[in-house]
């Protein structure tokens, strides 16, 4: 008898557990107009983006909580935040930026000149990132008045204002960097409620913020290892919408538009097929461009990552205003590739990271150069450690495939040190005379840098990785594009 | 007992030290520089020069870990590279939520195992003893994870009954917390009662079989009578040596049952520890796991000490 107790016990256990979840999975829905769960892949591992590398960071806290003095707008272009305008001098090497008057820090110091003062000095003497060089231009910066900051730079530089843009461009009160890791005090429209590590982050609605407050009242993002679990978390309701879909084959379980909606759109991520220029057989430019022939863009697109992203042949983003589409520059010609190689055949080491979009993509890729006569070892190596200290560093890789989702990141092939050990003079005199040039200039420039990074055949571009966001039908407000650092929350609503 | 007792305290802190050098040893030699992995593609090189100056990796081997153990021994885990707090906090934030998971796994374990297995000795000429028998060896087989997937899919995703991942503190909510937890606590009971039932059933059968308990039943009591009250104690004995060794497995099988249910417990700390290279976070929770078994072990030499007297003086 007493065992069958036990069983009864158990049963009702569960029976229970199950009835309660009915229940508030119905209660569930007047909560959710107040706050919103966002699934991430990466879960911050501090909350320091000064001295601490990734996009987790930045995505969760910059415009949210950190604001800039101007920030990046959806179609690309700079626009006003802390600073409600800005004069640029004759000479382009002045820049004069008139500040909002009563804005305050979460902590309830006032934000004024000083803090800009403060904030962009702190980049050169206390920032730990390579990055940080994007501001090697500046050559001082002063207040004039409270709600007056003064930049002035060493020469022209259309990059100053688009860096200021990013996370370099963060505004911190004096009184609030004491724990950064930990505690982040700025003066955006949310702020940091409630960090349960490896579980989520809960934003909060400024009650004090300056401008229009946010729609949601909280926000929370919930961090996923395993694209599998994030999925379910979508279909069970224990989140609202997945910032990017890791699985682009997964989106089928998505199809209903009565519970879900896609949105898909462009990121800053160039999925590069990367060719040590610096050893052999890459280092001959015919065997460069037999790659890129032989290579079925819009058959890998298919294959590897469903058809979603777009192939682009450069290392430009649609949204910088001096893309321009270079698929045609080598089309898919298995004939010519076999020509440019003149008979030969090579075997190489195909070194990628153990990422998804690596790994699939390195399949079609390695079938797709076998049909030319080029046998490729795929090799994944552990992301980051591995792949960052053989592929990344000692450049000890034939090919390899990755994604760049650094903004603007044309100028790292000007870094003949850098892995792809591509090394043309040219292509740097064009990015030099690009960013001290006019904005006409530097998008006439910047083409024709694009062009010949094409011709040469300096890497092969496999496809723009796409921003694929599923959401719950009623949220809107999602930010189509991912083309800042920042996943910005301050528009989304849920009706 | 006290002399056995301390014998095997003994051997428990041996264990320890040895795990300690093992534990460091490996760290050491696994590829990745933390310094380059906290500041990722575009470091220069005098950043993680600085940076590994800051966290002490450029010091001989030898004298990072007489610190790190030197501080173990205080109880100090050292501080995070990484996350820049202290090692010794986030574990035990974590292990709570570990602990819970496993013991909650364990109970459903033996809810399962205990009857069944008894019921499947003493029918075990039956077809139904048969078929559990069998039953238990498809369990077995199946990993906890398979078991999760599967779960979640029948009861978060198709049915829509319990959620599908994630870990709400009891203090938060009670409800959400136990209905959050359902799931996991399934995925490993399940597994393990199949593993344990088989246990049961054999110690069982063994107990049936001693002379005490035909004379038990030939004084007149009946079949379970004479097991209740004489045999259950007995054949406790090789299950709770094998209850020790399957904790072990549990508190493994847990690490992976995390992530599939997205529990943020000390198998997500390790695994975001081993992807950062976050050294002195591994080694801390690598360190806590085998002072667990180690532990738990001992408790079993103990345990089954006291259950059986004539053991203390053979070991």
């Amino acid at each position: 008898m007493r065992r069958i107790g036990i069983w009864i016990a158990l049963g009702g256990l569960l029976i229970g557990t199950a009835a309660c979840g009915g229940g508030s999975g119905g209660g569930g829905g007047t909560a959710k107009a107040e706050s919103l769960a966002v699934g991430f892949v990466a879960e911050p591992a501090n909350l320091d983006f000064t001295s601490t590398e990734g996009a987790a960071i930045p995505q969760a806290l910059l415009v949210n909580v950190y604001e800039g003095l101007v920030k990046l707008g959806q179609d690309g272009t700079v626009q006003p935040l802390l600073a409600e305008k800005w004069e640029v001098s004759p000479d382009r090497k002045t820049y004069t930026f008139t500040l909002r008057p009563n804005v305050t820090f979460t902590s309830g110091a006032p934000f004024t000149a000083d803090d800009v003062v403060f904030s962009l000095g702190r980049v050169t003497s206390d920032w730990k990132l390579k990055i940080k060089s994007q501001f090697d231009v500046v050559d001082k910066v002063e207040k004039k008045d409270d709600t007056t900051a003064v930049v002035t730079l060493k020469r022209p530089s259309n990059g100053f204002l688009y860096a200021l843009a990013t996370r370099l461009g963060a505004m911190f009160s004096r009184t609030g960097v004491a724990d950064l890791a930990n505690k982040p005090v700025g003066t955006g429209p949310y702020q940091l409620a409630a960090w349960k590590r490896g579980d989520s982050i809960r934003l909060d609605a400024n009650p004090k913020y300056w401008g229009t407050k946010p729609a949601l009242p909280a926000v929370t993002l919930k961090y996923f290892k395993d694209a599998t679990a994030m999925n379910n978390a979508l279909l069970t309701g224990g989140i609202d919408v997945i910032s990017n879909v890791q699985a682009p084959e997964s989106l089928q379980q998505f199809a209903d538009p009565n519970r879900f909606q896609t949105v898909e759109g462009t990121t800053n991520g160039e999925v590069v097929l990367s060719m040590n220029n610096g050893r052999a057989p890459f280092d001959d430019k015919k065997v460069r461009q037999a790659v890129r022939h032989a290579i079925d863009h819009k058959a890998l697109l298919d294959t590897a990552w469903a058809g979603r992203g777009q192939p682009i042949g450069s290392m430009v983003s649609p949204t910088d205003p001096w893309y321009e589409d270079r698929t045609g520059d080598y089309p898919y010609d298995v004939a010519k590739a076999k020509a440019l190689l003149g008979g030969k055949t090579y075997t190489v080491k195909m070194r990628i990271p153990n990422l998804p979009y690596a790994v699939a993509s390195a399949q079609v890729v390695k079938s797709q150069l076998a049909q030319v006569g080029i046998t490729a070892d795929i090799e994944p190596l552990e992301f980051p450690a591995r792949w960052l200290d053989v592929v990344f560093k000692q450049a000890d890789y034939d090919l390899s495939i990755i994604n760049h989702i650094e903004p603007r990141d044309m100028r790292i092939f000007a870094d003949k040190s850098y892995y792809f050990r591509y090394d043309n003079p040219e292509f740097g005199k064009l990015l030099a005379s690009a960013d001290e040039g006019t904005e006409q200039q530097q998008t006439d420039e910047l083409k024709k840098a694009a062009k010949l990074l094409s011709d040469d055949a300096a890497a092969d571009w496999l496809f723009l990785f796409p921003n694929l966001i599923v959401a719950e039908k009623g949220v809107t407000g999602l930010p189509k594009n991912a083309i800042s650092e920042s996943f910005d929350f301050t528009g989304l609503a849920k009706q | 007992m006290i002399l056995y007792l301390l014998k095997r305290l003994a051997v428990l802190l041996a264990s320890t030290a040895v795990a300690g050098v093992v534990v460091f040893a490996f760290m050491a030699v696994l590829p990745g520089d933390p310094a380059e992995i906290a500041l990722g593609v575009n470091a220069t090189p005098e950043a993680v020069a600085r940076l590994r100056t800051e966290f002490g990796t450029d010091r001989p081997p030898v004298v990072q870990f007489l610190d790190w153990f030197g501080g173990l021994l205080q109880g100090d885990f050292g501080t995070s590279y990484v996350t820049t707090s202290p090692v010794g906090e986030q574990i035990a934030d974590r292990l709570g939520v570990t602990a819970v998971l496993v013991l909650g796994g364990m109970l459903i374990a033996l809810l399962i195992a205990v009857p069944v297995g008894t019921f499947a000795a003493v029918h075990h000429r039956d077809p139904l003893g048969a078929a559990i028998s069998a039953a238990s060896q498809v369990g077995i087989a199946v990993p906890a994870f398979l078991a999760g997937i599967l779960l979640v899919f029948v009861f978060a995703v198709q049915a829509q009954a319990l959620p599908s991942g994630g870990y709400v503190p009891f203090a938060e909510d009670p409800a959400a917390w136990l209905r959050g937890l359902v799931l996991p606590w399934l995925s490993l009971g399940l597994v393990q009662g199949a593993v344990l039932t088989r246990y049961v059933r054999s110690a069982v059968l063994d107990v049936m079989r001693e002379d005490y308990l035909r004379t038990a039943r030939a004084k007149g009591r009946g079949r379970m009578g004479a097991l209740w009250r004489h045999g259950l104690r007995n054949a406790s004995i090789p299950v709770v040596t094998v209850l020790g060794l399957q904790l072990a497995t549990l508190l493994i099988g847990a690490v992976v049952v995390e992530r599939v249910f997205v529990i943020p417990g000390l198998g997500d700390l390790l695994l975001n520890g081993v992807a950062g290279r976050d050294l002195l976070l591994v080694q801390g929770v690598v360190m806590v796991l085998v002072v667990a078994v180690l532990l738990i072990n001992f408790v079993v030499d103990v345990c089954y000490a006291t259950l059986d007297p004539r053991l203390r003086g053979a070991r």
